[in-house]
């Protein structure tokens, strides 16, 4: 149906990882917030998650596009 | 209240612009009712097959089962595990190719292609009535949640929400639904996952997690510090668990009857396998959705399961919300939880994968009601199909386009009646729950049985579904005060829980349907040929020997995987 759903996936997750990394970064002083998260910057971590899985699902997308070439 | 910040909003504002994208990405494709209200059969099996597991994701199902985590404990699991994927794979090895390769467009179509108009009318009636309450309730939950937590206005929040839904399911139709069900898949996953991560660490992990249970105290009195992280042990009697139920209860009510009924036969789950791309692709469907579905217990039983202790530990800080006779409103677990672990940041993701949640669910019931309405009663009996193809395909594309919008307005009017009489929803909600196991006796009984006959069929769906009612009319959950939970007859059973009375409803139903399908069989006459039960009958159907390179690919390779991770986990928390 011509559209491959990764790459709708795999832009919205690395859109979601740079905003939550970055706010995570920019954070990171702020102890009261992460009193929550048992003083872990959740932020920082899920945010690195989100990028790489939004990265890989994109580079599948680009893989399989190769050999077709 | 719980406060979002501009981050939040942010997360949740990126996910709304892709969502409506996808719709409006599809929108040149949907040139004809086909490829609007059955995807054109176009989908790679992965893509159907995370949608046939995310469309039952729904709101409910998130917080309900959460909920439960904290009730019920891990025997919750077994909604999942015996719950599911047993009849996951007996609807990808055994049903599918005959619902794939019937050519039916939807459930009540394949009961008018093997038996006959009136099972059709029934099933597809029923289905539609159901559908727009089922999606009415959801709607009230989400808003009435948004509303107290968030501080969001009931009204907007209803709109809006069904806006959305509505906009990228007009757009692209079921093409748009599933694919978007695969996104919002992946949010509900991720969005959660620092929940289950936070809330394990902060008890000490899942052997923390169990000491914090033996804890006199934290479990009601009269059951075992075990029972809450166990499944199967301490179901010998009725009294020793929470749910109320024995372990035939489980396996036969649930196990069998409940899951088979909801998984095989529900067009809402078998449409995600129908709008596959090939019979093969078909069979997978089913298989490849119960890879995630059997890890979803951790994801939202687990967090749950901590929620118990966390109430019941005071310096914790943790609360819910209770009722009008001090119950805690169980359904408030998952967004408590939220509320309790997450910073500003994820907390929107958070917030996001419960919209995902809620929208995949809705998306899932306005494109079955969608098709019903178009397919199985517009053209049916207000408008049949014509010569001219073209033409056809055209009208019923701009039929479905105006049913998407009349099913969305309709769910917004049971969201509202679901506010004011919340009881007669739950009442009405519970009857056609009732539908569904003498559903799969029709269907099963016809797909293995080449005698079944069409008056049999319609006896035994009718049947089944008034011995249910009879059923729940004469017995009654211990404490009910309100004749809508049973006894509206009269009494003549008392049931420990609701639970245990919800199983027997359904194990007498289908039992029901059963002696009277296969009763009328013999007394009535076979009206199809062999030559018409073709492709829809496993007798009738010749075999076909598709040769599959990847042994990854073999269905029964998959099923078998399945199986065995399925048991091993089941072993691991007996």
């Amino acid at each position: 149906m011509g559209l491959d759903i990764r790459i709708p996936i795999g832009l919205m997750f690395s859109i979601f990882g740079v905003i939550i990394t970055l706010y995570g970064f920019f954070t990171k002083a702020n102890t009261e917030l992460y009193n929550r998260s048992l003083h872990v910057n959740i932020n920082i971590w899920m945010g690195v998650i989100m990028l790489v899985f939004g990265i890989f699902m994109l580079l599948l997308v680009k893989l399989a596009k190769k050999p077709k070439e | 209240m719980l406060k979002l910040e501009w981050i939040d909003y942010l997360i949740m504002g990126v996910y709304f612009l892709f969502v409506l994208g996808i719709g409006w990405v599809l929108k040149k494709h949907m040139k004809n009712a086909s490829a609007f209200l059955e995807a054109g059969r176009s989908m790679p099996a992965w893509v159907a097959g995370l949608a046939f597991i995310s469309t039952n994701l729904g709101a409910l199902e998130v917080m309900g089962m959460s909920g439960s985590g904290l009730k019920y404990g891990m025997l919750t699991t077994h909604f999942y595990w015996i719950g599911a994927i047993p009849a996951m794979i007996f609807l990808a090895l055994f049903m599918m190719p005959f619902y794939y390769g019937s050519k039916a467009r939807s459930v009540p179509e394949f009961l008018k292609l093997r038996y006959d108009e009136k099972t059709r009318g029934l099933n597809a009636i029923l289905f539609a009535v159901m559908t727009i309450l089922a999606s009415g309730i959801s709607m009230y939950a989400l808003a009435l949640l948004m509303n107290s937590v968030l501080g969001w206005d009931f009204n907007m929040s209803l709109w809006a929400s069904a806006a959305i839904v509505l906009a990228y399911t007009y757009l692209g139709g079921l093409s748009s639904a599933i694919y978007n069900e695969v996104l919002q898949f992946f949010i509900i996953v991720i969005g959660l996952l620092p929940l289950v991560i936070l809330s394990l660490m902060d008890v000490g992990g899942w052997g923390g997690l169990k000491e914090h249970l033996a804890t006199p105290g934290v479990l009601p009195a009269g059951f075992a510090p075990d029972t809450w992280t166990t499944m199967w042990s301490h179901t010998g009697k009725a009294t020793g668990n929470p749910m109320g139920v024995e372990w035939y209860g489980i396996l036969f009510g649930l196990g069998f009857v409940l899951s088979f009924g909801y998984w095989c036969t529900n067009f809402l789950i078998v449409q995600r396998a129908m709008a596959a791309e090939s019979k093969a692709a078909a069979i997978k469907v089913p298989l490849i959705g119960a890879l995630p579905k059997m890890f979803i217990p951790f994801l939202i039983i687990v967090p749950g399961i901590v929620a118990l202790v966390l109430l019941k530990d005071p310096a914790s800080g943790f609360t819910l919300p209770v009722n009008e006779v001090g119950q805690p409103k169980y359904d408030y677990t998952i967004i408590a939880l939220l509320q309790h672990y997450l910073p500003t940041g994820v907390l929107g993701l958070g917030i996001t994968a419960l919209l995902a949640s809620f929208m995949s669910g809705m998306a899932g019931n306005v494109s079955a009601f969608n098709t019903v309405w178009t397919y199985d009663i517009y053209q049916s009996y207000i408008r049949p199909a014509t010569n001219d193809k073209e033409a056809d395909g055209k009208h019923y594309l701009t039929v479905g386009r105006v049913t998407t919008i009349v099913g969305v307005l309709l769910s917004i009017a049971a969201a509202y009646i679901a506010g004011k009489f919340g009881n007669i929803m739950d009442f009405l909600q519970t009857i056609f729950s009732m539908i569904n196991a003498p559903l799969f006796a029709v269907i099963f009984l016809g797909m293995f049985w080449k005698r079944t006959t069409g008056h049999a069929a319609f006896v035994g769906l009718l049947g089944g579904f008034i011995i249910a009612l009879l059923h729940h009319g004469l017995t009654i959950p211990h404490g009910a005060n309100t004749m809508f939970k049973g006894g509206w007859i009269g009494v003549i059973h008392e049931y420990p829980v609701e639970m245990a009375q919800n199983f027997w409803t359904a194990i007498y139903a289908f039992s029901s349907s059963v002696i009277l399908t296969v009763g009328l069989t013999y007394l009535t006459k076979q009206k199809k040929s062999d030559e018409e039960l073709k492709g829809l009958v496993y007798s009738l159907t010749p075999r076909e020997n598709v040769y599959v390179k990847e042994w990854y690919n073999k269905p029964v390779v998959l099923a078998a995987i399945v199986g065995i991770v399925c048991t091993v986990l089941t072993i691991m928390f007996w």
